[in-house]
């Protein structure tokens, strides 16, 4: 039975390891706006512009 | 379906959805009513921006009344204060976009880098109606990024609150999560753990109920002392000041919750309270979550300062700057452009001034002054640009002296609400319980049932159903509320609103439509002078005259010649050959037996007077309706800004003469409810304009009706949108019935307390019972007040 020591033990840092992870989705701003990234997502796919460079990926800052 | 498309672009803009003027404005075969939707079109498509029109129709705002001048973000002051962050390469900046509506305006405002490539990004928050923006600041100036924003119609709003206040975050609101995320986490746990201890545990296990007993122990302390540490304080606080509220027999509950489940695991003599104690603190925290609800989009504290601009057109040396408005001194000379408010009272050195004071003073028609003139701040300018010398310091003005009035500072009571008033008794009884528990077992010389009993009793009268049911019912209730486009600051006005018993009444753009006057014609016209009228009458940009050729609503047929115009007193002008005068009496040289009623515009055609159109405001839809079901078993009352020309129409509506009041300054208005207010009378106040703004504030629940709730109210409780006036008897029907729903809830739960204390007074509470009977109660209690409240809301029609 001594197992369970281990077992319940592994449990609760994976329970803390979830709640760690909320604490840094709360504190990184995740879910101050939950309607925008909703809208967001169902634009088209940009065709870059010949004239223009892609620079779509420094959104991401 | 693209026919019809079809035709719905042939009479609209492309951009704005704006009706078509005769002569519409073309490019790339699409119509555009003026020049401006015309001009954001050409730069959109210039710039690869097209899409912007694919994802919605007519996404754009009309362009026809745009001339800012953004010259003082080139003070370093200034914009020092408006951003967020700045180095050496990137500044970062938030702005407020009231235009931002659709879909399509996120799209564009995240492509501006296809602009101007030296905005690195830009983020939308929709519902906050935010941007945030990183720009280089090497190649973009900030004045230049908000001129690109205003270009494509999305001009931001930047009033001098936020140069003086900063808008506060939700930093709040994220901890309040981060603890209720503890608190759960913790609870999930505890519950686990201590199952196997009631179901109850083999010879063979026994070894396993110290080691959960100390975990139990380790999960309490961070809900005790993060999750819970609120409900300490607020009753510390609240007990220093004499006042006994539910925090107070819940940090109570809470503490003897857990010294006793300490005492229990270290001496090995029981299993403790601990999941009784983290399902408490858990559902106390989503509580009062639900009680936090915010609108973003709103603001219910605006005062002066967001109605102000930023900075002022300073003349210095024959010279121009702009400056930041709190450096304004007296002696100054100011230059105000057509449309810029006045933002301190000041004489008139030049120039034509008409004053738009509707927002100050309530009074719909325009002000004439002359030079020399004393102009006070608050109006706003409609002729073209005026020179002014400041004689009071902003902070002393008129308009702002109404909000450093005293009335406003810590006369105003907080509301009682129910909760507050019965936590007392709850209180003082629970502990009389507790007490007299103890006391007899003392007598009967058992001294540890009377320590069990004692804690027992706080522990199950734990009044965590109690506190549960008035955030729940009123958070329910604010939901509803919004849903019919009226909302309230916070969860206490709905109780107040049950309370109220006087109405009061502001009349231009609260009770009258501001977007629908209409005109009566006293006299003989025909159709084709009608039509002369209206092609006079489209040169003047005169409120009056705007009204009128909105009114009339025909194309323009003929060209005037030899217009001109008397600044506020009449046009003249020769229509296909026929000589057309229009104006006020005095400007016609006409002699008029008696003043009209509403303002009036004269007309004489080649010398032949015809007669006069009058403007008359209409009310707007429901108000009969809603005025025959307050007056009731409510007093109703009526405070104008305006003079009395409207008394004889609003007599059926207000029976008691003596209750209307006309021309009332905005200190009349203030002074008038506070009378109401010492005879004893729960007032209600309903106004729109800043001239209404000491009176919502002096009132018990100030509403401010407004028809678009983006656009500048004053501080308020609550802020209805004009569509849903009529609603406001459900409104007031719909808050006294979630009063009687929280009485209703009260009694649920003192039963269970009831039940609870029947086995606490005895001294054999088991952690069982406890664990049981705590989520139990709470759940009923959820249950019950969102059904109620639904259930009333829909016999009000409301849902």
């Amino acid at each position: 039975m001594n197992i369970l020591y281990l077992l319940i033990g592994i449990s609760i840092l994976l329970a803390l390891i979830s709640l760690a992870a909320f604490f840094w989705a709360s504190k990184s701003g995740q879910n101050d706006d939950t309607y925008t990234p909703a809208i967001r997502m169902l634009f088209d796919d940009e065709f870059p512009d010949p004239r223009e460079e892609i620079k779509s990926d420094e959104d991401h800052t | 379906m693209i026919k019809e498309k079809n035709i719905a672009q042939e009479t609209q803009c492309y951009h704005c959805g704006d009706d078509l003027p005769n002569t519409p404005y073309l490019l790339d075969n699409r119509s555009f009513c003026c020049l401006g939707c015309k001009g954001v079109y050409q730069l959109l498509s210039n710039h690869n921006l097209g899409n912007y029109y694919a994802y919605n129709d007519v996404p754009g705002q009309t362009q026809k009344n745009n001339s800012s001048h953004f010259e003082y973000l080139d003070e370093a002051a200034i914009a020092a204060n408006l951003v967020d962050y700045t180095d050496e390469k990137v500044s970062v900046i938030t702005l407020y976009i009231p235009a931002i509506h659709c879909s399509s305006c996120i799209w564009l405002l995240e492509h501006l880098h296809q602009i101007n490539p030296a905005v690195m990004q830009s983020r939308i928050d929709f519902l906050k109606k935010q941007v945030v923006i990183t720009f280089k600041n090497q190649e973009l100036s900030l004045r230049k990024l908000i001129e690109i924003l205003a270009s494509i119609g999305y001009e931001p709003l930047i009033s001098l609150q936020d140069v003086v206040k900063k808008q506060q975050s939700d930093h709040s609101e994220g901890h309040l999560i981060r603890k209720i995320a503890v608190a759960g986490f913790c609870f999930g746990n505890v519950m686990l753990l201590s199952f196997p201890d009631y179901f109850g545990l083999s010879a063979l296990e026994q070894e396993f109920k110290t080691f959960f007993g100390w975990l139990n122990l380790a999960f309490a302390i961070p809900v005790v002392f993060y999750s819970g540490r609120d409900y300490f304080t607020s009753a510390w606080t609240n007990l220093k000041n004499g006042i006994l509220n539910l925090d107070f027999p819940l940090a109570l509950g809470i503490t003897v919750m857990f010294i006793r489940s300490v005492v229990e695991i270290i001496g090995n003599t029981g299993a403790g309270f601990v999941d009784t104690l983290c399902g408490l603190v858990f559902f106390l925290l989503i509580g009062k979550w639900m009680q936090q609800h915010t609108y973003h989009h709103l603001s219910f504290e605006r005062d002066y300062r967001s109605y102000f601009p930023v900075a002022v057109t300073l003349i210095e040396n024959e010279k121009e700057r702009p400056l930041p408005l709190n450096e304004l001194k007296v002696g100054n000379r100011i230059l105000i452009r057509s449309n810029e408010i006045i933002p301190a009272d000041a004489i008139l050195l030049k120039g034509e001034a008409e004053m738009d004071y509707s927002f100050v003073t309530g009074e719909s028609i325009p002000v004439q002054k002359v030079l020399g003139e004393v102009v006070y701040a608050g109006g706003r300018q409609l002729k073209g640009a005026i020179e002014l010398e400041v004689v009071k310091p902003v902070s002393q003005s008129y308009l702002t002296q109404l909000w450093n009035n005293e009335a406003f500072f810590g006369d105003k009571t907080m509301i009682r609400t129910f909760a507050d008033r019965a936590s007392k008794y709850f209180s003082i009884v629970l502990l009389s319980i507790a007490i007299g528990a103890a006391a007899y077992w003392m007598l009967h010389g058992d001294s540890t049932k009377a320590v069990a009993s004692f804690t027992a009793v706080l522990i199950i009268a734990c009044p965590c159903a109690l506190a549960l049911s008035s955030p729940f019912t009123l958070s329910a209730v604010l939901s509803i509320f919004d849903k019919n486009k009226f909302y309230l600051k916070n969860t206490a006005v709905v109780e107040e609103l049950a309370r109220i018993n006087t109405f009061v009444f502001d009349k231009t753009g609260t009770i009258t439509n501001p977007e629908n006057t209409g005109f009566t014609f006293e006299g003989d016209i025909t159709e084709e002078e009608k039509q002369w009228v209206n092609d006079l009458a489209r040169n003047s940009g005169h409120p009056l005259s705007r009204e009128l050729v909105k009114w009339l609503n025909r194309p323009s047929k003929y060209t005037a010649v030899k217009y001109m115009e008397k600044v506020g007193r009449g046009i003249t002008g020769s229509i296909n050959g026929n000589e057309l005068k229009l104006g006020s009496a005095s400007f016609l040289g006409l002699k008029m037996k008696s003043p009209q009623q509403g303002a009036v515009v004269h007309i004489i055609i080649n010398n032949r007077y015809l007669g006069f159109f009058c403007s008359k405001q209409q009310w707007r839809s429901g108000f009969k309706d809603l005025i025959f079901k307050l007056g009731k078993d409510a007093d109703l009352h009526l405070l104008s800004g305006d003079q009395d020309q409207d008394k004889q129409t609003l007599i059926p509506f207000f029976p008691r003469a003596q209750q209307m009041h006309f021309a009332q300054s905005p200190q009349n208005k203030l002074d008038y409810i506070r009378n109401l207010q010492y005879s004893g009378r729960k007032v209600l106040m309903f106004g729109d304009g800043l001239n209404d703004a000491g009176a919502l504030k002096q009132s018990d629940l100030g509403i401010a009706v407004t028809d678009n709730i983006n656009n500048f109210s004053p501080g308020c409780d609550a802020i209805l949108d004009g569509a849903s006036f009529q609603k406001i008897p459900m409104f007031i029907k719909q808050a006294k019935d979630a009063v009687k729903v929280i009485h209703i809830s009260f009694a649920i739960s003192l039963t269970y307390n009831a039940i609870g204390l029947y086995f606490a007074v005895q001294g054999m509470l088991s952690p069982l019972i406890a664990a049981v009977l705590m989520p139990v109660s709470t759940i009923t209690i959820i249950l019950f007040t969102s059904i109620a409240v639904r259930l009333y809301a829909k016999k009000n029609q409301l849902l």
